[in-house]
């Protein structure tokens, strides 16, 4: 019983390590800082979670388990955290993800957004234009 | 056996982080690869610690997601305004 245990808990630690090694290529393959916080962010907590479940299935129900759900419980609450403020950073600071083939640019967002948002509060009013 | 399996599989992707380090193109991606660069070292801590019958090792791996979670900020703070003593929430009254 133990050692099926144990030969779970290895295949789990084994899985978790081949998703953290997918979220490595993923940032080595990706084109933009957005896709690459999007694959390292979503592999290291998935990663995380299966390799701690397979530690807490090797250490069976001690005190050890106790801290694995803490260090689990931690990188579940920091590492979304980090992503979060890392792509708001990079966004605030000028970055331009790229879609497709084309830009966002900031100057082609605003001549955008601009003419619409009148037009729509002018066509909501009760009253027509001056 | 499986548990050095996973170390060598943590130290391959350890090395593909230390990669986009050194290449980036932005400081953004430099920041994501030491981030995910901790979350890979608490990781490699807790197995390392059962690989070698310590799991003590863990109070490690603890400390050490949260030092890399306050890193993180700590970076991205100085890098926006080129100091760590700028007071961040409202704005100051002596600005």
């Amino acid at each position: 019983m133990v050692d099926v245990l144990h030969l779970i808990g290895g295949v789990l630690v084994v899985a978790g390590t081949l998703l953290t090694l997918l979220g490595g290529v993923g940032v080595m393959r990706f084109p933009d800082v957005y896709t690459r916080i999007h694959a390292a962010s979503l592999t290291d907590t998935g990663g995380a979670t299966l390799v701690l479940i397979g530690l807490g299935l090797i250490s069976g129900l001690t005190l050890e388990t106790l801290k694995l759900g803490f260090v689990w419980v931690f990188v579940m609450l920091t590492t979304p955290a980090a992503a979060n403020a890392l792509a708001n950073a990079a966004f605030s600071a000028g970055h331009t993800p790229r879609i497709g083939t084309f830009q966002i640019t900031k100057s082609a967002d605003a001549s955008q957004a601009k003419p619409e948002t009148p037009r729509t509060a002018s066509g909501d009013g009760k009253s027509g234009a001056p | 056996m499986l548990l050095a399996a996973g170390v060598a599989g943590l130290v391959l992707a350890m090395a593909l982080m230390i990669w986009r380090a050194i290449v980036g193109p932005s400081q953004y991606d430099r920041m994501l690869a030491a981030n995910s660069f901790g979350t890979k070292i608490v990781l490699l801590i807790a197995i390392i610690g059962y690989l070698f019958g310590r799991p003590a090792f863990l109070d490690i791996a603890i400390v050490y997601a949260l030092i890399n979670f306050v890193t993180t900020i700590a970076l991205m703070k100085f890098f926006r305004y080129r100091t760590l003593a700028h007071r961040l929430g409202p704005e100051a009254k002596d600005g």
